[in-house]
């Protein structure tokens, strides 16, 4: 294993078809029209010398190593800003471009401290490799002039333009003494992540980089996502971690445990240690991208509180006692199969996480179908994108979005539904950003006055700021304007939709009830702004959708994806580079576990479990009998539970007790269960309830795939062992044969294989394949032996689309006198889910509570102030906060994040839910807040249970 | 009761020309706030209309104006009377062109703009395709008068040819080389010449929206060119379907923020987008690549202000004047130690000497010419002995100097030469825009080599190192800014090595 170096050719690819021909050295070489002479250069495998320039960046021209002679054109013109001509004969070394690239580095190495053997840099120092590349070997000018580099003049006077280095990011340090002012992480902050926090202030030798005012990093708008550490190219920006531990000496390639947008990383390893994770620059999802979570928040994988015994015990007030594996997947057997003998075969059940990987996914269905014998398996993606599945699938014939992420830079007008990308899918919305800042048009629908509605260089040309609960209000409309306007595609809908379900879909949209002007009541959008943002979507060229949890957590949610797909399709927005109806998912492997057969009606490829032929040929592969009937979801879980009916489950890395509506009712239900097996990394609020505790594996340990929102199969690679000594799976596997299903596997990939063998969408996936192509989008299978990028191409792939009535019901969870406001819930950058990973990481330092964000009038009336403690009660429970007073918020809607546990978000959530597939309606909630000046009797309640459920028991000492 | 002229110009200004007009108002005389006539050393230059025309009075200060109002009405001498000052030898034997109006008319006046030729050249263009109008301009064989020097003609035609939605024209008026005034003068004295040769610029290659980039140090030149914007805009001058066309074109000044940087034409562009002054790589070029990434034309106050005649009377009038390659006339601004500071628009070829000692008079002091800085913080200074090198881009080229925008900032014998070496470093330590690094750092290096030159420290070992410094930041430098610091201070070595010498001297002395 060695350390791996992307090539780099120092500027981006030219798109050009045109090809041009040039000399460099005395080589022929051919490339893209448009093509530095540098790249062409790299491309031949000659290293101009470079400081400024790298090809994640514009070329800029300012370290002026690069310059290089063109016969019969005067001067030195840089290579890197130069673009190839046909023809050209350029040399790149001469004795006039030595000296005049000995006299760059001089004057560089003039203001640059002389410290290379103690820099933390040392070996991974572009200026230093520099210095070599050219020779240089004295610096005339001395060290005692003007400089940035010490504390003190030759004179022992202060010297004003040091600067003491920024230690203020919980990761990286920024130490000005260092900078060459290449500007490069300036512009990986502009160009990559789009965020403007950094740029060069004062003039001439004064000129530095400043993050925001010239203040710290973390006070600045810095959102720490690393672009600009990883662009830099001395030690001026260095993870804390390499500070710490010096250069990383191999590194694996691997995949993103958080959000769905599933970035590539290089694990930098030293041993088994990680000192750092890059970016992939050959990462299919964010070519070379990342945010703060990805990038540094992985500390939770060696946290204190990462439990790596397998425990158990008799009841849930016992302290936990640590055990072998053997006994703790016995012990767990034995009270399952207690449970089915005395309450029946369908007394127990599972629920798979969309945070592990594909394989140890389909293990824990193929246990819960095969061994449990039954079909009550469910998954997390229940309650975020369960309405995705559905709608997408009943509008188009596929349970997933239609582009690959890489589309959106052909997009010319971009809805955005729902989704915070910014904070929940960052290395998306720095895509997005880019192609706004290029010319895109935005249209952004949400409650809530998101970043992307205005921020730099970013403005929303429409911001249909709608009351919460009203989406399919809204969608409604703007079909109504872009039908009656007469502003649809028919040739589209004529090819290629279902003329009789169009037909009725178009009387429905076409009545007036559906107008902007008659839902304006109920939606709070203006009219016009409406009919403004149906002309822009339907005439402004190719338009996409891209839409989040505010789409589908409501009573609705199902019917807005369909109300999306009929837009969609209306305007012949499906099948294309640039367009489509794509959901952004929550969780790095929510579509991969809804691939891989986790919901109670179907199997692996949305197959449903009562198609005879389809179960025969898994009883066939599988060797045993299964269930033809559907099983429980979640919420029939719990309320099965509470019944008496169903008194077991599996719970595979997922927080219900946190993460699902009204937890009380969630509570309620675990208590009243008589074995709950938690498989998870910590001892989470779920695993207060539990008897066995199984301890699962981080990412870094895993060896599997993710599936992206994009389809896209990526590798996880196991970047170092176990750290409690198992593979998830093979606990699992290990479990189903203790039930008496003999169920075992060698390795990750040999589960992969046997997902292609029963999954026609995966036929053609393999780590093999994998390996060599790095990541395949499915469908992978012999149509498409490389993967499917973009989705109903030439035709939808049910056949015809089919438009689907999307009649517009209020949801019943209505304000009233005693519950005023409306309550939704969401995430923010620093923060992931239920924060039990980045609660244990340096990332509190930008959110170490949940906050209620409420508007400045609703604050005002109840005399809240910025920071006050307030008490937020709904119709099923009451917690405490602290308030935030902001004007992101409309009147009469509050907001908060679910972060953390003692926040109890999910105590005030209600059991309402989609019609279709019963995800909880989380963004809408009828709440009253007050002032208050005590945590809430949930909270109190919460703090006593961590104390007492989570003990675990002092290992017994031998008597002597 | 007289008409009377007392200049707005902020050189008069500075003089006093506000309180002597408010005086002359004050005793119940008409009083209009004309342009400056360019002898900077006779303002505020006061004239009166008189039965035998205007006669001027100059410098009139505050406390002269009774007497002169009593002289005037009695129709008596007065120690300050010049006469009909066109008849002044300093503006007889110029030859103005463009600055033929200014100082005549009320700059903000339409009716006396028009009395006096204004906007015929526009008119013409108007009528002509927007090709015609470029063969017009390269007929003249006007060049960039912001220093450069590139043909005009040229440009347009780029910006003409290319294929755009959107296309703009800018002029750079971020007049901060030292000596220099022409800009400032156009601007405060006759703007509507400036604004009909943007216009016709736009209508050239068709553009619809034009920037007037003007530094923030010229608050008058702001104010009157805003004033004239609207004025024009109310007469049809500017705006929608122009003079009833369907030509149009929208104008809007922009402020500088005192950064020199941003009179170098992309540094211009990133200000006017609301970023940071800082240059950009070419190319691509401006004009196919240049503001908002639109093909752009990017001229100086002088070669716009120079457009209206070439439109009126042709191209070939025009070309008629000036020498070799250089052809028309050039506003060249006297500054620095001279007598008779001002403006002096003469064709090219006119000699060094001619400007100085027979316009300008001599240095101020009265002590001899040593030194003449032509084209800015950034021209060569030139030596007495080449004083009659004429004034011609490649002329100056070929003794490795530049006339630039033409400025002359003048020194007598009393002048340091090393210093001025060492300021020429420093400027640019101070201006540079800080992005490539030759210029960044190699400014702040050239400082201290030649303070340790100054300083007698390890001399031969300096002057090596300050001659590869300077050929560093020539080759290495991404604009004329850091390219073009190093030819003050290799003229200054060449020219006046004994400067550099000092220390030694007294060593031995």
């Amino acid at each position: 294993m060695t350390l791996i170096k992307e090539t780099d050719y120092g500027t981006p690819a030219a798109a050009s078809e045109k090809m041009v021909t040039l000399e460099i050295d005395g080589q022929e070489v051919t490339v893209p029209e448009g093509t530095s002479i540098m790249r062409a250069a790299m491309e031949l495998g000659t290293k101009i010398p470079k400081l400024c320039a790298t090809d994640m960046l514009d070329a800029f021209g300012s370290c002026r190593l690069c310059l290089v002679e063109i016969e019969g054109r005067k001067g030195t013109p840089a290579s890197c800003t130069t673009p190839v001509a046909p023809g050209i004969k350029v040399k790149t070394q001469t004795p006039r471009l030595a000296d005049l690239r000995k006299g760059v580095m001089e004057l560089y190495i003039s203001d640059h401290p002389l410290d290379c053997l103690t820099c933390a840099a040392n070996g991974d120092c572009e200026l230093q490799d520099m210095a070599g590349a050219v020779g240089l070997r004295e610096v005339r000018y001395g060290y005692e002039g003007e400089n940035h580099v010490f504390k003190r003049r030759a004179d022992g006077s202060e010297n004003f333009r040091y600067k003491a280095k920024d230690e203020s990011n919980p990761y990286f340090t920024f130490d000005p003494a260092k900078c060459i002012v290449c500007s490069r992480c300036v512009r990986a902050c502009e160009e990559v992540q789009g965020t403007f926090a950094l740029t060069i202030d004062g003039r001439g030798f004064h000129s530095h980089v400043s993050a925001g005012m010239d203040e710290a990093f973390l006070d600045s708008e810095c959102v720490s996502c690393g672009a600009c550490v990883q662009a830099c190219p001395t030690a001026t920006l260095t993870e804390k971690s390499v500070i710490e531990m010096g250069q990383p000496e191999h590194s694996v390639v691997t995949t993103c445990a958080y959000c769905g947008v599933g970035c590539s990383f290089k694990a930098e390893m030293k041993g088994d240690e990680v000192v750092r994770m890059v970016p992939y620059k050959d990462g299919g999802a964010n070519e070379g991208h990342s945010c703060v979570k990805g990038r540094f928040a992985w500390g939770y994988t060696t946290h204190k509180d990462r439990v790596t015994k397998p425990m158990i015990r008799e009841k849930i007030t016992d302290p936990w006692k640590e055990v072998s594996w053997d006994e703790a997947i016995g012990y767990a057997a034995s009270r399952f199969k207690a449970i089915q003998e005395k309450y029946g075969r369908t007394a127990i059940g599972g629920i798979t996480s969309s945070r592990c990987t594909n394989e140890e996914v389909f293990v824990v269905q193929k246990m819960i179908r095969a061994a449990f014998q039954n079909n009550n398996v469910d998954t997390c993606a229940r309650v975020c994108h369960s309405p995705t599945g559905y709608g997408l699938s009943r509008t188009f014939g596929t349970s997933a979005g239609t582009q690959d992420f890489k589309s959106v830079a052909e997009s010319d007008v971009i809805i955005l539904i729902g989704a915070n990308p910014t904070d929940g899918h960052p290395v998306f919305a720095s895509r997005m950003k880019k192609r706004l800042r290029d010319g895109a048009k935005l249209i952004v629908v949400d409650p809530r006055k998101i970043d992307l509605v205005q921020s730099p260089h970013i403005k929303a040309q429409h911001h249909l700021q709608l009351q919460p609960g009203t989406n399919v209000a809204v969608i409604n409309a703007i079909s109504h304007v872009i039908m009656t306007e007469g502003l649809e595609n028919r040739a589209y809908i004529t090819e290629r939709c279902d003329p009789v379900e169009f037909a009725r879909w178009e009387a429905f949209i076409k009545e007036e009830r559906n107008s902007p002007e008659a839902v304006e009541a109920i939606t709070g959008v203006p009219a016009a702004e409406v009919r403004a943002a149906a002309r822009l979507y339907a005439t402004g060229g190719n338009g996409a959708i891209y839409y989040g949890l505010g789409v589908t957590e409501h009573s609705q949610g199902s019917t807005m994806v369909m109300g999306m797909a009929n837009l969609a399709m209306a305007t012949g927005n499906v099948g294309r580079n640039g367009v489509g109806v794509n959901p952004l998912r929550g969780q790095n492997n929510v579509q991969g576990s809804c691939d891989m057969g986790s919901f109670p009606h179907e199997f692996s490829g949305y197959r449903h479990v009562g198609d005879d032929t389809v179960r025969q040929m898994f009883e066939t592969v599988w060797q045993t009998s299964l269930d033809n009937e559907p099983g429980l979801r979640i919420p029939n879980m719990f309320d099965a539970a509470i019944e008496g009916t169903f008194r077991g489950i599996f719970v595979q890395g997922e927080d219900i007790a946190q993460s699902d509506p009204n937890t009380k009712h969630v509570n309620h239900a675990l208590e009243s269960m008589e074995c709950v097996v938690v498989q998870d990394l910590f001892l989470n609020e779920t695993a207060a309830y539990a008897h066995v505790f199984l301890p699962g594996t981080s990412f870094l340990e895993k060896d599997g795939t993710f599936t992206n929102a994009e389809r896209r199969i990526n590798r996880v690679r196991m970047v170092k062992a176990p750290m409690q000594g198992k593979h998830e799976w093979q606990a699992v596997a290990e479990l189903a044969t203790a039930m008496g299903y003999p169920m075992s596997y060698d390795s990750a990939s040999e589960i992969m294989d046997e997902i292609a063998r029963v999954t026609p969408t995966f036929t053609g996936v393999s780590f093999a394949k994998l390996d060599t192509l790095g990541s395949v989008q499915w469908p992978c299978n012999d149509k498409a032996p490389e993967g499917t990028p973009l989705m109903h191409v030439g035709g939808f792939v049910r056949g015809k689309g089919r438009f689907v009535v999307t009649e517009f019901v209020p949801t019943t969870e209505r304000t009233n006198r005693s519950f005023p406001l409306i309550l939704t819930t969401g995430r923010i950058l620093s923060q992931y889910n239920v924060g039990a990973q980045t609660r244990r990481t340096g990332n509190v330092a930008w959110h170490k509570e949940d906050l209620l964000e409420i508007h400045p009038h609703d604050a005002e009336v109840r005399g809240i102030k910025d920071g006050t403690l307030v008490s937020i009660s709904s119709r099923v429970g009451a917690t405490t906060l602290r308030a935030m007073i902001s004007e992101r918020m409309p009147q009469g809607v509050v907001y908060t994040t679910f972060h953390h546990p003692v926040s109890g978000a999910n105590v005030i959530t209600t059991e309402n839910s989609d019609w279709a597939t019963n995800c909880p309606e989380y963004k809408v909630t009828a709440v009253q807040v007050s002032l208050s000046n005590q945590p809430s009797d949930w909270q109190k309640e919460w703090e006593e249970r961590e104390e007492e459920n989570k003990r675990i028991a002092e290992p017994m000492v031998a008597a002597e | 009761m007289s008409k009377v002229y007392v200049p707005r110009d902020s050189a008069a200004r500075s003089m006093g020309a506000d309180e002597v007009a408010v005086a002359i108002a004050a005793a119940g005389h008409q009083v209009v706030r004309n342009g400056s006539r360019g002898l900077l050393f006779l303002e505020p230059l006061v004239e009166v209309e008189t039965a035998q025309g205007r006669v001027a009075y100059g410098p009139v200060t505050e406390s002269d104006v009774p007497s002169l109002l009593s002289a005037i009405e009695k129709g008596t001498s007065h120690p300050l009377f010049l006469g009909n000052i066109e008849e002044h030898p300093y503006l007889k034997n110029q030859e103005r062109l463009t600055f033929a109006r200014c100082g005549i008319t009320d700059p903000v006046s339409i009716a006396d703009y028009v009395a006096h030729g204004g906007f015929e050249g526009l008119k013409k263009a108007l009528g002509l395709t927007g090709a015609a109008i470029v063969a017009e301009v390269t007929e003249s064989g006007l060049r960039g008068r912001g220093g450069a020097g590139f043909p005009t003609g040229i440009k347009w035609k780029t910006v003409h040819d290319a294929a755009s939605d959107q296309k703009y024209v800018c002029c750079n008026a971020d007049e901060g080389d030292s000596g220099t005034f022409a800009d400032r003068m156009v601007m405060e004295g006759d703007p509507f010449m400036l604004i009909e040769g943007m216009t016709i610029a736009a209508v050239a290659v068709g553009a619809n929206k034009g920037y007037v980039y003007i530094r923030s140090e010229y608050p008058d030149a702001i104010a009157t060119m805003k004033e004239a914007i609207a004025a024009a805009k109310a007469a049809g001058w500017l705006g929608n379907n122009i003079q009833g066309t369907d030509k149009s074109f929208d104008l809007e000044i922009r402020r500088g923020a005192a950064a020199y940087i941003c009179g170098e034409e992309t540094a211009m562009l990133e200000s006017i987008e609301g970023k940071r002054g800082m240059v950009r790589f070419k190319p691509p070029i401006p004009a196919l690549e240049g503001l908002f990434g639109k093909p752009t034309v990017i001229n100086n106050v002088l070669s716009f202000a120079a457009v209206p005649f070439i439109l009126a009377k042709g191209g070939a009038a025009y070309k008629n004047f000036g020498m070799g390659r250089s052809r028309g006339t050039l506003p060249f601004q006297l500054a620095g130690n001279i007598k008779q500071g001002g403006l002096v628009e003469k064709a090219f070829g006119v000699t060094l000497r001619q400007l100085v000692e027979d316009f300008g008079g001599g240095t101020f002091s009265g002590k001899p010419v040593r030194a003449i800085q032509v084209g800015g913080p950034l021209g060569a200074y030139l030596p007495a002995s080449q004083m009659d090198l004429p004034m011609d881009y490649e002329s100056f080229a070929a003794a490795q100097a530049m006339v630039g925008h033409g400025g002359l900032v003048v020194f007598d014998e009393t002048v340091d030469m090393a210093r001025q070496a060492r300021f020429a470093m420093e400027f640019c330590a101070i201006e540079s825009c800080g992005k490539c690094t030759p210029c960044r750092v190699g400014s702040t290096r050239g400082v201290e080599v030649i303070d340790k030159i100054i300083a007698g420290e390890n001399r031969d070992a300096n002057f090596i190192l300050l001659d590869s410094l300077c050929q560093t930041m020539t080759d290495g430098s991404l604009c004329a800014m850091g390219g073009l610091t190093p030819m003050p201070v290799m003229s200054a070595l060449k020219h006046f090595p004994e400067d550099f010498d000092k220390p030694a001297r007294l060593a031995a002395e």
